[in-house]
């Protein structure tokens, strides 16, 4: 007892449960899809999953469209959201906030009850579900964490770059493009990974959404998983991840602000 | 439009009818069974785990979180760095990615799993949150205050109690808050831990019954309601904010008079 007492009496050690937390429950996990992933049936080590995800055309097809979707996904809310948080940096504090702050409450319902909401839209609209609705399904949810970033960045932007452009000369059109845009690059990277990271591993809002016709990879995977197939499935997990890893790295100096920003979402 | 389908729900919401987009008439019903437990007893019973398991969850996860920042504030740089990278792997990897590498770890743990995991889960991917949040808070102090307190004879817990905690309780709060909405929210990871002994939160709730086909009509009460708290929530932070920004506004424009 005394000497936990002594121990504790130091606060770097403070840090060393979280430590342990971390290992046991952050760190392990991860190392432990990748042990099954490499794994087969029987617990030897081989490929045996990942060969079966290239020679199966159904799992490899189905990550190959979920991708598509995720980008066209991405690129429609950077069409949306670009727009939209450019015209909410320009207006006053006081009515930006309140504008930001109607972006951000749907964000506070349920993820699900969110997507029941589009697909009672859809069937009130008489629009059938499918891909049509599973695009505009993500685009919903998704819009805002593409917005709040961009914003950001716009609203910080130092306005005498912008006047001193003008004052040397420059078009509206070549202020946009030669100053606004390329100092928003950061929002918008951050903006990108936002949307399309988890867009790449949703499942339950596409099966809400297509009725269980169009399958994502999130949903294969979770069907492998359920099914008892763990070593396929946390090959599957690996393959995603490595896809996210790349993703990432395009954005390495914007990643905790991208985290810190869609945490307070 | 990103507004017509919640208000769809809440329009509906106020209707008998099985399905969406029947209206019979203005009623009241089905607030009125949401509350009588008209509904099936599950739905209750999902209610009733999401707020203990966001309650259990969002607590430990301060308290473990709050701890974890003070330690971490005092490490040297190098491992510093290396605790603060791993804190982000969970922010940063899909929840799909977390339920599945936490139902993993039950599984060979040969941990059962129901109520004990779902709780334990949540705090693994809340925690990281919470010392995000207080971190800030800790890094803008400035440590003489602590030193002073010591040297005026506190002892260290004294100082950590009277200096240390009213400085971050703000950042404890609003990670509070998060982990508490995030764990309300969560689904995936969720899904992957709650066993197979039927233990239901509100989202796993709604996703078995749409994928049955049907909507339990009471939910649309339910979205509803929820809608109207957070809105609620939201309009007196705001409000309350934007009066702190005139109040502080009105001090500064009075010590230039002064002056």
């Amino acid at each position: 007892m005394r000497l936990l007492v002594k121990f504790f009496s130091r606060r770097r050690n403070w840090s060393l449960p979280y430590a342990l937390f971390l290992a046991v429950f952050v760190v392990m996990p991860l190392v432990l899809i990748m042990v099954y992933a490499f794994q087969s049936k029987d617990g030897g080590f081989s490929f045996e999953n990942f060969e079966r995800f290239i020679n199966q055309p159904e799992a490899a097809n189905t990550f190959i469209y979920s991708i598509g979707i995720a980008l066209i996904t991405t690129l429609i809310c950077l069409a949306l959201g670009y727009p939209a948080a450019y015209i909410l940096s320009r207006m006053r504090p006081s009515s930006s906030r309140l504008v930001v702050m109607l972006f951000i409450l749907p964000m506070w319902i349920n993820v699900l009850v969110r997507t029941l909401a589009t697909v009672a839209l859809f069937d009130f609209l008489r629009l059938p579900l499918g891909e049509g609705a599973l695009i505009f399904g993500m685009v919903y949810n998704f819009l805002p964490f593409m917005i709040y970033p961009i914003y950001n960045v716009l609203q910080k932007m130092d306005s005498s770059l912008i006047e001193a452009a003008e004052d040397l000369g420059a078009t509206p059109r070549q202020v946009f493009t030669r100053v606004v845009f390329p100092l928003s690059m950061p929002g918008i990277v951050s903006g990108i990974m936002m949307v399309f990271m988890p867009t790449i591993s949703t499942f339950a809002i596409a099966e809400l959404l297509t009725m269980n016709n169009i399958k994502l990879f999130g949903t294969t995977i979770q069907e492998n998983i359920n099914n008892g197939m763990w070593h396929y499935g946390a090959a599957l997990s690996l393959i995603m991840l490595v896809i996210i890893g790349i993703t990432s790295l395009f954005s390495d100096s914007s990643e905790t602000d991208a985290a810190n920003d869609g945490g307070l979402l | 439009m990103l507004y017509a389908p919640i208000v769809i729900i809440a329009i509906f919401s106020f209707t008998e009818s099985k399905v969406l987009g029947n209206w019979m008439g203005f009623s009241t019903e089905l607030y009125a069974s949401l509350f009588n437990g008209g509904v099936r007893y599950s739905l209750l019973d999902a209610i009733k785990n999401t707020f203990i398991i966001a309650f259990t969850a969002a607590t430990v996860s301060t308290m473990l979180g709050t701890v974890a920042a003070i330690g971490i504030h005092d490490l040297r740089y190098r491992k510093r760095r290396i605790i603060n990278f791993v804190n982000n792997i969970p922010i940063l990897n899909p929840d799909i990615i977390t339920g599945i590498s936490l139902f993993l770890l039950f599984v060979s743990l040969g941990i059962t799993q129901g109520y004990t995991t779902v709780i334990l889960a949540h705090i693994a991917f809340c925690t990281p949150y919470v010392v995000l949040s207080v971190m800030p808070r800790l890094q803008q102090m400035n440590p003489n205050l602590y030193e002073a307190a010591l040297d005026l004879g506190a002892t260290p817990m004294q100082a950590m109690r009277r200096i240390i905690i009213p400085e971050i309780r703000p950042g404890m709060i609003s990670g509070f808050i998060l982990a508490f909405t995030l764990s309300i929210d969560d689904f995936a990871v969720t899904i992957f831990t709650n066993g197979t002994d039927g233990l239901q939160t509100l989202s796993t709730y709604i996703y078995a019954d749409a994928r049955k086909g049907g909507l339990t009509p009471e939910l649309r009460a339910l979205s509803t309601i929820i809608l109207v708290v957070v809105l609620i929530l939201l309009i007196v932070v705001n409000y309350r904010s934007s009066r702190q920004a005139r109040l502080a506004e009105m001090q500064q424009n009075q010590l230039k008079q002064t002056k």
